[in-house]
Formats: structure tokens, C-alpha cells, sequence
């Protein structure tokens, strides 16, 4: 099936399996795809509602601001889409700015309405001369909950967080992280077929490239 | 809890590592990818790329550099170094960059990190700031320098770094030109002065030549990310090695 050039690097559907990384027009999409691409998986970069709904898996990444992302999504017409794609059961995960969007609203500029896939809301950290906004760097995770992309991983490890809002589930339940800044905020979230990690794996080396390889695990299932 | 970070800093110069003393009497010593490979390997908690290169039609190479590093290496990229505008910006940022560094563009036209900042989000734009210590004692401070250190600019060190965050600037990398070069430590004044006077994350770089000068540094600079090239690049210490000395004396570092 043929797709327009500016949808798609790729101008016919690839067979088999193959993960739809969004391309929404927000931040650093190239590491997310180079990190796939090393562990052998066939990745698109693409925001054609056609391959999300053929896609074995769908990653949201994300850095910036949850306004414009969710703006973004509506002038892409990628919210129905993507809402049709995680409706199937098929793996979906959101990076960063990619977890925040799924819950409720954000209390950025005033308010602002998510994806509410998510009950809860998205909260500024608050800045003192101990805690510098952004978040930026290597933090610890706490264990809550093992998940399907977190199977393996020890308690203490380090990810790479770069961010000045935190995700507040209503339901304590799919929370599978914590992380202390501060404040103890959610660090990684599992629903169902969501997962969702505030860390950048794609930035994270060894321990991050293990998480993203788990999730190709889980879309080759499918 | 946070980690302090350790940042290699690689300068390169027509697509190959060089490192500068002092600004001047530049080294050949390599090859970027395989320099950025080996620091991850070593436990770097991320990379600063800073092209040295004087003419602006081999900028190109950077471009290149940049899309290798980025299919080798998972770490956090910054890349810094004659940006100009939102379209170089954008092309470091596609080209797999995380972080940008700006400092005569930003010297010259403020405007630009708000413009940076709201376009492609504050996390990625970081104030390199050249500053370096005025001679006038008793008042303690520091003036910025622009175009690599070589052109005084009469504004304030200390002033500009709060202005750049109110801009919307997500990091400060803090040169003291002082020390850069020399190996003699810090300026351990000045990296407390604006780590205090901000809420941003701040990188302090110049004058790194031993372990104790990156604890003093962020003990007593309380630097949130320490830069250091020659110490790193000329294998006096191995990364690993500065953080097993940084966790023996207390500080919180990623092993």
C-alpha cells in the first residue's frame, strides 16, 4: 500500500512485524528510532493513521510541552488513531512527554485536557535551591510492580529523566516506579497493553536499550 | 536521588577531536564516534560535542558527526559551538542531538532563547556562558566573553546567567576562562555564585586536573553537572575512576 512521501520515510507497508514510532513534530524522535534499529527491530517513523493501525507496537516519545504536544496530536489526526490502536490489545508506550498526554489533564498554563487513558493528572515539581527545574539527568527507580519491559530490572537502577512535570495516577495500582525528586512521583506506569515511563530508555545505555528490547519482545507476540 | 553528573567534553574541529589549551595550540587526538563510544563504555552520564571548526561551509561535518554518534551511542548528546539561529538548532536537534549550547547567538539577540526555548522546549537549550574575572578588588565578579573567548562584552556574569534562565534557557554551561586550560581547579567563587542565583541544572567547566578539584566542585561549587576534557581525554583518570573517588568522599554519582 502506497503512502505519501511526507506521512512516511517508507513509501510501502513493511511485512511482518515492524513499531510505529509517532512522529508528531515534537523533540527527539532519531534516538528512539536509532535505539530500535540497533536492537534489529524494523521501526517507522511515521504519523500515518494506516501503519499505527498495522503496527505490531506503537511508541509515543516526546519532549516540551503538554499543550502543544496535545495540539499536535489533533492537527495530525493522531488522537483517534492511536486511541484505536491501543483498543486492539497491541503493545503502546509512551516516553516522557509521550506518558504525560495519556492521563487526565495537566495543570500546565492553567489547564489542559490529556488523552484520559490515564485517570490522574500531570503536576509542576516545585523549585528550590535543592531541586533545580528541569529534572535533568540519572535517577534511581524504585520498584512498586514488575512489568512486562521491566522484568528483569534491579531496584536502584539509573535512568535518564529530563522533565518539570510529574504524572499523579488516581489508581496507585499501575504504578510499577517510583522515583524521588523531591517528591516521590511515578516513574513508569502499566495498564493493560500501556506501558508508559517518565526516563528516556533511548537515553538510558545498557539499562535502557534492555527495556526497549522487552518491548519489542512483547510487539513480536502479537 | 539525583546523580551529579560527569560530561566528557569533546572538541572537534573539521569532523576530528582536538583539544584546546587555553583556546590555542590545538592537538589532533581522534576520532569523535570512537572517543563518544569509549566514554560511554566508561560510564559517562552524557557528552558535550564542541565544534571548534572556523568555517562555516565545513559546518556540514558536525551535521555528520552528530547522526553517527547518535546510531553508536544512548547517552544524552549537547552539541555547542557557532549556532546561530533556530535553523541550526533544528538541524543539530534532527540530526540526533538532545541539548543545543549557545553563546554569542544569545549574547547578541536574547530574543533567541526565548524563541529557541518555545520552539523546541527549554530542555534542549542550554547558555554556554564564557565568563571571566575582573580585576578590580575588592568587588568580586566576572565579565562574559563572546566569539570563543577572544571579545569582551561589558555585561555582568552573574546578572547574564539569571537573565538567560528568566529567558527560558533549561541548562547553564559555565566556563570560567580563568582556570579553562590550566588544570588548576574550578572557580569554585563563580560556580557557587550562579548556582545560587538560579533554579536551572548548571554544568561547570574550566580548569578540571584532578579528582579532588570535580568533589570540590560540586561540594562547594554545587555544581549539578561537572565538565572536564583533558583530565578524561588524556587518560590521567578514567571515568569510572573519578566516580569511585566521588562516592568514597560522599558525593551521589551513578556506578
Amino acid at each position: 500500500m502506497m503512502e505519501k512521501r511526507e506521512q512516511t520515510k517508507m513509501e510501502v507497508t513493511p511485512r511482518g512485524g515492524f513499531i510505529v514510532v509517532v512522529d508528531y513534530g515534537m523533540g527527539n524522535l532519531r534516538s528512539v528510532e536509532n535505539a530500535l534499529s540497533k536492537l534489529g527491530y524494523l521501526v517507522v517513523v511515521s504519523r500515518s493513521p494506516q501503519l499505527i493501525k498495522k503496527a505490531h507496537g506503537v511508541i509515543l516519545p516526546g519532549v516540551g510541552s503538554f499543550r502543544d504536544c496535545m495540539e499536535n496530536l489533533k492537527k495530525h489526526h493522531l488522537l483517534f488513531p492511536l486511541r484505536e490502536f491501543i483498543r486492539t490489545g497491541r503493545p503502546f508506550l509512551g516516553i516522557c512527554l509521550g506518558m504525560q498526554v495519556l492521563f487526565t489533564e495537566s495543570e500546565e498554563f492553567g489547564k489542559s485536557g490529556g488523552m484520559n487513558l490515564i485517570k490522574g493528572k500531570v503536576r509542576q515539581f516545585s523549585q528550590n535551591e535543592q531541586m533545580k527545574i528541569p529534572h535533568m539527568g540519572w535517577n534511581t527507580v524504585q520498584i512498586k510492580k514488575k512489568s512486562p519491559i521491566l522484568r528483569d530490572l534491579q531496584e536502584g537502577t539509573y535512568f535518564y529523566f529530563v522533565h518539570s512535570f510529574y504524572c499523579i495516577p488516581d489508581n496507585q495500582e499501575v504504578i510499577t516506579t517510583t522515583t524521588d525528586y523531591g517528591v516521590e512521583f511515578a516513574s513508569s506506569i502499566w495498564k493493560d497493553n500501556i506501558l508508559a515511563c517518565q526516563f528516556h530508555p533511548e537515553k538510558s545505555q545498557e539499562v535502557g536499550l534492555r527495556v526497549l528490547r522487552q518491548f519489542t519482545q512483547l510487539c513480536e507476540k502479537c | 536521588m539525583l546523580a551529579r553528573r560527569i560530561i566528557p567534553c569533546l572538541d572537534v574541529m573539521n569532523g576530528r577531536v582536538v583539544k584546546g589549551v587555553n583556546f590555542v595550540n590545538l592537538q589532533d587526538a581522534g576520532n569523535p564516534v570512537e572517543n563518544a563510544r569509549v566514554y560511554q563504555e566508561e560510564g559517562a552520564d552524557e557528552l558535550v560535542f564542541l565544534d571548534i571548526t572556523a568555517s562555516p561551509e565545513k559546518r556540514e561535518i558536525m551535521i555528520e558527526v552528530v547522526e553517527k554518534t547518535a546510531r553508536k551511542v544512548f547517552m544524552p548528546l549537547t552539541v555547542g559551538g557557532g549556532v546561530r539561529n533556530l535553523g541550526d538548532i533544528r538541524g543539530l536537534l534532527k540530526a540526533g542531538a538532545d541539548k543545543v549550547s549557545i553563546n554569542t547567538a544569545v549574547v547578541k539577540d536574547s530574543s533567541l532563547i526565548q524563541r529557541a526555548s518555545r520552539r523546541f522546549g527549554k530542555q534542549c537549550i542550554v547558555v554556554a556562558i564564557d565568563a571571566k574575572r575582573v580585576d578590580d578588588p575588592p568587588n568580586l565578579s566576572w565579565e562574559v566573553y563572546i566569539y570563543g573567548g577572544r571579545t569582551p562584552t561589558g555585561i555582568d556574569a552573574l546578572v547574564w546567567a539569571e537573565r538567560v534562565e528568566d529567558l527560558g534557557a533549561g541548562e547553564i554551561l559555565l566556563t570560567s576562562m580563568d582556570r579553562d586550560g590550566t588544570e588548576a581547579g574550578y572557580d569554585i567563587e563563580l560556580t557557587e555564585a550562579v548556582s545560587h542565583l538560579t533554579g536551572i541544572p548548571l554544568i561547570a567547566s574550566g580548569g578540571a586536573g584532578t579528582l579532588r578539584h570535580l568533589y570540590d566542585v560540586f561540594q562547594y561549587g554545587k555544581a549539578d553537572a561537572a565538565l572536564a576534557a583533558s583530565i578524561f581525554h588524556y587518560r590521567k583518570y578514567s571515568i569510572i575512576q573519578a566516580k569511585e573517588y566521588l562516592r568514597k568522599k560522599g558525593i551521589v554519582v551513578r556506578l
